[in-house]
């Protein structure tokens, strides 16, 4: 049944892929476009490249993106480690409920919301405070924390869940004391957990335009703020320069990404192979 | 590391001797279940002591509670003396090796074993000669530069038997330490455990659900039944001597039936039931009238196609059909139906290979049963 290929599941899955990358391929086709008008064909050219690259807007957008979603991902992997070791392995404490909802309400919270009441409590904490005296960087970095960790903690609860408390017993049971414990077992078992969230934050940071509008101040612009903002004045060609040379960046990262699980499967593969013939 | 050569085969007689674990009413309730009743139990130096059970019995519970991993509900645990009751597992004088064998998959088998050691800040020289000396005594010494998952079942549970053991703990917890393993494996593996236990003399607890594992490992038993021990002795006293029906269904299997106490002396006992009066050799102290049951191993009847020469009396013989037989190639299990319905189990070594039909016995056959007077166990519970 599977063998022979239905022409109708051929037809839909063509359909389907061009439906995805339709939209990509005009963009990408579009950025090498000479003429200033995006709809208008013009013949090929750079043009567009060489305005972006000599953009200090871009290049100062783009610098403080990657700043925010470095900062971002690193302090959101840390805390929602934190959380998720809570969660998962302290026993059941008072309140652990109520800590597990609040940890995951920032996933199902609409964006405006989020943006919205940040916006609102840093506002009032100027006023208190006189802190953050002006909004952009720090209050951006500190929204993105707040809910990129929800997302860490969901990553590193499921893996601590699969991963079981056999082995830490174990290394308690041989002598080695809780601190021990985590940092020679939990630690490294976690790390590709910690990794995924920590690309997770990082992505989910350099993607955020609504919770970051809301708590940007002037001069702080992000690359998806700055985007926007050009999008809203008309279609610019040196935009789709830019988008073309993000698209090309996320295809490489996800091909990495697809190579590193191919020769872990290798890798697997191999190890059971050596097993085997290792004989009993 | 050798064991005592002074030391008795039988350690567990000599009532003046500090045991080495003292467990003393010990309960442990998870909310409304209670894993584990009011266990009272004393195991000795040198043991290779069995905690046997079916699934849920608290079996595991019990063995969590002596490595540390849970702390009692009430009553207390002694380890060589010393009370558990705030000792950490990090503390105790004990190492478990788990049923997943737990083995670090970041770490070389090298590494799994040094672990331990490390723990304990032992200088480096010392560490390399242990677990050079304890990858010897498993047969490891050629793997150690390898990962958890490049070794086969039965070498991963080496190194976890090694990982335990290289830090000479006072008790090693076994759980269930051969049930990720297949068949033939077990049973050569369970010689093995049983000779290195010998070779380092230290004490074993072993957790198994598997009866055959636990008589062919243990020097005591202890049956475990709903969190409670049902019975505890050798391996010879728990199948020959059950105190209860269900060790003596548990163990082995048997055939029971309910009956009557008809006489009582102090060296015999007679016993009416649906198999026909039964006469057992050996007092047993029972009321006169009470009900008891009876126990009868299918191993320990005899099957004849001819009738017994019938003596004094007719107690310990019965006559039925031949109503189903099950071919397991070294031994047959025969089920015989008596007149009143009755079916008894009965097993038979397949000692020549059959070369005519006729001397068989075969399906409808009438047959005959007999057997000993020492045979039948009497059980009052």
């Amino acid at each position: 049944m599977y063998g022979s290929r239905s022409r109708f599941l051929t037809v839909m899955l063509a359909i389907g892929l061009a439906f995805f990358y339709i939209p990509m391929i005009l963009l990408i086709i579009y950025s090498f476009n000479y003429s200033k008008l995006v709809p208008v064909w013009g013949g090929w050219s750079l043009r567009w490249y060489e305005v972006l690259f000599k953009s200090e807007e871009v290049w100062s957008a783009v610098a403080l993106s990657l700043q925010i979603a470095f900062v971002n991902a690193t302090f959101a992997t840390l805390l929602g480690t934190l959380a998720g070791l809570a969660m998962v392995r302290f026993g059941r404490f008072r309140g652990r409920t109520l800590f597990g909802g609040m940890l995951v309400a920032p996933l199902v919270m609409p964006e405006v919301i989020t943006g919205l009441s940040l916006l609102v409590l840093f506002i009032t904490l100027k006023q208190l405070i006189g802190w953050p005296a002006e909004r952009g960087f720090t209050t951006i970095t500190i929204a993105h924390i707040t809910f990129s960790l929800a997302y860490v903690a969901v990553i590193v609860q499921a893996r601590l869940t699969g991963m079981g408390q056999t082995l830490e017993e174990a290394a308690l049971d041989l002598g080695a004391k809780p601190f021990k414990v985590l940092t020679a077992i939990t630690l490294p078992r976690l790390a590709p957990g910690m990794i995924s969230g920590w690309l997770l934050a990082f992505t989910l940071s350099l993607d955020d335009l609504v919770i970051a509008s809301f708590v940007t101040g002037p001069g702080a612009n992000t690359l998806p703020i700055l985007i926007f903002s050009r999008i809203r004045l008309g279609l610019r060609p040196d935009i789709n320069a830019l988008a073309t040379i993000i698209i090309l960046f996320v295809a490489v990262c996800v091909a990495i990404a697809a190579l590193i699980m191919f020769y872990q499967q290798k890798r697997q593969e191999l190890d059971q192979q050596i097993a085997n013939q290792g004989g009993a | 590391m050798a064991g005592d050569p002074t030391a008795s085969d039988e350690p567990w007689l000599d009532t003046d001797a500090e045991p080495m674990v003292r467990i003393r009413g010990v309960s442990k309730n998870f909310g409304d279940v209670t894993a584990v009743n009011n266990i009272d139990l004393d195991i000795h130096k040198g043991e290779l002591f069995c905690l046997l059970g079916g699934s849920g019995c608290g079996k595991t519970t019990l063995l969590r509670m002596l490595a540390g991993f849970e702390t009692p509900t009430s009553g207390t645990i002694l380890i060589d003396g010393v009370d558990m009751s705030t000792v950490p597992p990090y503390e105790r004088p004990t190492n478990m090796m788990f049923q997943s064998y737990a083995l670090f998959p970041h770490m070389t088998v090298e590494k799994n074993i040094a672990f331990g050691l490390k723990q304990d800040k032992l200088p480096r020289s010392e560490i390399e000669h242990k677990v050079h000396e304890i990858l010897k005594l498993v047969e490891l010494q050629d793997y150690k530069k390898r990962k958890p998952q490049q070794l086969s079942g039965g070498q991963r549970q080496r190194v976890a038997l090694a990982r335990a053991l290289v830090k000479e703990p006072k008790l090693l917890l076994l759980d269930e330490p051969l049930g990720a393993l297949d068949k033939k494996l077990r049973e050569q593996t369970q010689f093995e455990l049983a000779n290195i236990q010998e070779q380092v003399g230290i004490t074993f607890v072993v957790v198994t659900h598997d009866q055959e594992e636990a008589m062919t490992l243990s020097s005591r038993i202890a049956v475990m039944d709903a969190g409670k021990l049902a019975q505890i002795g050798t391996p010879t006293e728990i199948y020959e001597f059950p105190e209860s029906r269900f060790v003596a269904d548990f163990i082995g299997s048997a055939n029971i039936l309910e009956g009557t106490v008809t006489e009582d002396s102090p060296d015999h006992v007679r016993v009416d039931t649906n198999l026909g009066e039964i006469y057992i050799d050996h007092g047993q102290s029972v009321k006169q009238d009470s009900r008891v049951w009876i126990a009868i191993r299918p191993e320990k009847i005899k099957l004849s196609k001819t009738a017994p020469r019938t003596g004094r009396s007719t107690a310990n013989q019965a006559e039925g059909k031949v109503d189903d037989i099950g071919y397991l190639g070294n031994t047959s299990i025969y089920k015989i139906r008596l007149d009143d319905g009755l079916i008894v189990d009965v097993t038979a070594p397949n000692q020549v290979r059959p070369k005519s039909r006729s001397h068989q016995i075969t399906w409808e056959d009438t047959v005959y049963l007999t057997w000993d007077p020492s045979s039948a166990m009497l059980l009052k519970t």
